[in-house]
């Protein structure tokens, strides 16, 4: 099979999607003429023109509001944040008009729109670039979330997110994009992965390691450490999708492996694992021999210091050290 | 009529303007009596709001004001899209919402429009091209834009409405809308409802400018007037405008329609009378209300009688009090309703609304 790059991945996906619908419209800052801050979107505006590949003003809450009330006429915007940490200047739209308008209107609307962009730390950007709103998004019902670590999984979910006829918001990272991975050719068929499937990346069978994003690949890069040097076998799940969640392939897995050791970039405090921590709580408890583990971010703003952001973030060390207290 | 530096702007009649000429007198008495249910069903709300266990949470009345949405979807086609803030009873009716569906709502019904879910500030039609009610305050003008971008981008020739209050025009997300509406020509009507007063806090306490607050259009380079809203044929004459050259030549326009409203920013306002003196309510009551207004024009041009007005208030007046007996008699959602209409996907049970988890409540 061929391999290609996670930015590439997400391109191809944009324009099969391009293609297929009509009503598909790419929306951003710099996504067209610039080709992409990452160059996620190379080509597309010169290939689809200025009605489908659309740049804005760096002006998030005005063109993310104008996507979601267009997609109410039948418009199906895929819109980048730059960075997501910028959720911020958009969050009204973001969490009460995308999230709330079907609700609101007793399910008279919907909102097929597609918000992503990269949600990482890592890349010595400091506090307000590296924020990592996967959990808090995932919190808001209405809203469906998911975080793709391979280029395969970002294709496939990002086409299957274009298709969702409510909002979904796709977490990139930055770290990944350059990665090469194996992707279905398109000419093999129509390639997607649905939303709340997770995926075993590594089987294991003394415990698991359950982490989405870029902390799928530092759980592997662990896995192999313990194996190697502890003759631990540890499980990788890959979660993919927050919300929907595949609750049966974490409870299936923690019941096969009886221990867990949660990794996640976003902070411990209300974080994805801390919801995962509460669903094997009340699913897995008999089968558990030992208390639940995390290796989260450490709980403060990014650090800026290249010298030690790598530290703060879940790494292949601490994830070992977190496992060898249990296992 | 559009010169805005005329001397005699004030003395114009906008009676003769081309869209008012071409209005049946069965319209001009239909949008009476829009007008008059508006009102009445505000008043029986207003009345039943304070009884234990009617409705909850807000109330924000659109008494004093009616001619704006009246006159506004009096003009809209079948591509013409209207959206608003949380004060938005009248827009719903207006545009052709039933007072049965409208009143269920607030007291928290199924029958509602929304089911029970949304409440007074969020009343939806999407089939009647109204998209909401929305209460958080400039958070539509975005949505807003986007319905004008939709328009657009199925090359309709439409115009989307976007009202929003006085109050609403010093949010960032307004000016962003304001900057993209004219940078993207965009077929939408920003309609500022200016009453007066954001809340508590009176224009010239909450607002810099130097002429109205419509004039900050020119900083985008966008066009834009100043109404008078207690007239109805002003209302129409300048919305028409803007609304054409949204249809015509995908542009916005930023209208500032001055009015009044007689009661608070929502029942819940107990300051109502101490932000403003009882002489300037009192004022507006008699000498600019809309209605009155509108009735006496129509009177004197012979479209309208004493009596038949009296008939149609005292029909929207019977019409609410019927509304009111629909809501009371009306169930309550369930508990299982809570979970429904949050995703498109679960509630039309797809296939992918099968796969994963979408709710955790254990």
């Amino acid at each position: 099979m061929r391999e290609i790059e996670y930015r590439d991945a997400l391109n191809e996906a944009f324009d099969e999607e391009l293609a297929r619908d009509q009503n598909v419209v790419l929306m951003g800052e710099e996504v067209a003429q610039y080709n992409g801050a990452y160059k996620v979107t190379k080509g597309l505006w010169e290939k689809w023109g200025d009605k489908r590949v659309v740049d804005t003003p760096i002006s998030e809450a005005g063109f993310i509001g104008m996507g979601i009330g267009a997609s109410m006429l039948g418009v199906r915007p895929v819109m980048e944040l730059m960075f997501w940490s910028f959720h911020s200047v958009a969050f009204d739209q973001l969490v009460n008009n995308a999230a709330c308008c079907r609700y609101m209107s007793g399910g008279l609307i919907n909102v097929p729109i597609v918000m992503r962009g990269p949600a990482n730390g890592g890349t010595n950007v400091g506090a307000t670039h590296s924020h990592t709103p996967e959990g808090l998004f995932a919190a808001f019902p209405g809203l469906k979330v998911c975080s793709p670590a391979t280029p395969a999984d970002a294709k496939g979910l990002m086409k299957t997110a274009i298709r969702d006829n409510d909002p979904v918001y796709v977490m990139e990272n930055t770290t990944l994009y350059g990665n090469l991975g194996h992707v279905p050719d398109p000419a093999d068929g129509d390639f997607t992965i649905p939303l709340g499937k997770a995926d075993i990346k590594r089987e294991g069978s003394d415990i698991s390691l359950i982490a989405h994003g870029a902390s799928v690949l530092r759980c592997l890069e662990a896995a192999e450490i313990l194996q190697n040097e502890h003759n631990i076998s540890a499980e990788v799940l890959d979660l993919r999708s927050i919300r929907p969640l595949d609750q049966d392939a974490i409870i299936e897995s923690v019941k096969k492996t009886n221990k867990a050791c949660l990794v996640d970039e976003s902070k411990p405090f209300c974080g994805v694992s801390a919801q995962i921590t509460t669903l094997i709580q009340e699913y897995a408890f008999d089968y558990l021999d030992a208390p639940i583990k995390r290796v989260c971010t450490i709980d403060a703003p990014a650090i800026y210091s290249p010298h030690v952001e790598p530290e703060q973030l879940p790494n292949a060390a601490r994830i070992v050290k977190q496992v060898l207290t249990i296992a | 009529m559009e010169n805005a530096s005329s001397p005699n702007l004030s003395s114009l009649d906008f009676a003769s303007s081309p869209i008012n000429q071409a209005l049946s007198s069965e319209k001009k008495i239909e949008h009476y009596r829009q007008m008059c249910q508006i009102r009445r069903f505000e008043q029986a709300a207003l009345k039943n709001y304070s009884k234990k266990g009617t409705m909850g949470g807000f109330l924000h009345l659109y008494i004093g004001q009616e001619s704006l949405a009246v006159g506004a979807s009096s003009l809209m086609g079948e591509h013409d899209h209207m959206i608003t803030a949380y004060r938005c009873h009248a827009h719903a009716l207006a545009v052709g919402m039933g007072m049965n569906e409208c009143m269920a709502e607030l007291y928290g019904k199924a029958t509602g429009c929304s089911k029970g879910k949304g409440g007074s500030m969020h009343f939806f039609a999407p089939d009647k091209n109204f998209w909401g009610g929305h209460g958080i305050v400039a958070g539509q003008t975005p949505l807003g834009l986007g319905l004008g971008y939709g328009l657009k981008y199925n090359n309709l020739h439409g115009s989307a409405l976007c009202f929003l209050g006085d109050g609403a025009v010093n949010q960032g997300a307004f000016h962003e809308s304001l900057n993209i509406a004219a940078l993207f020509g965009i077929p939408v009507v920003y309609v500022i409802e200016n009453n007066g007063y954001s809340m508590g806090t009176s224009q010239k306490r909450s607002s810099a400018y130097k002429d109205c607050l419509a004039q900050r259009a020119d900083a985008y380079d966008m066009d834009w007037d100043v109404v008078n809203g207690e007239d109805f044929y002003e209302v129409r004459a300048k919305m028409n405008i803007a609304m054409e050259r949204a249809r015509k030549e995908y542009k916005p326009t930023v209208l500032e329609i001055n009015t009044y409203r007689y009661y608070g920013h929502s029942v819940a306002d107990a300051n109502h009378k101490k932000y403003r003196s009882p002489e300037e309510i009192e004022k507006y009551k008699r000498d600019h209300d809309p209605i009155n207004l509108w009735k006496q024009r129509l009177l004197s041009e012979g479209v309208l009688t004493e009596e038949s007005a009296k008939e149609i208030d005292s029909a929207a007046k019977k019409e609410a009090a019927a509304s009111v007996t629909f809501a009371e008699d009306s169930p309550a959602p369930t508990i299982d309703d809570i979970t429904k209409d949050v995703y498109w996907e679960t509630d039309n049970d797809t296939e992918a609304s099968k796969i994963g988890r979408h709710f955790f409540n254990d």
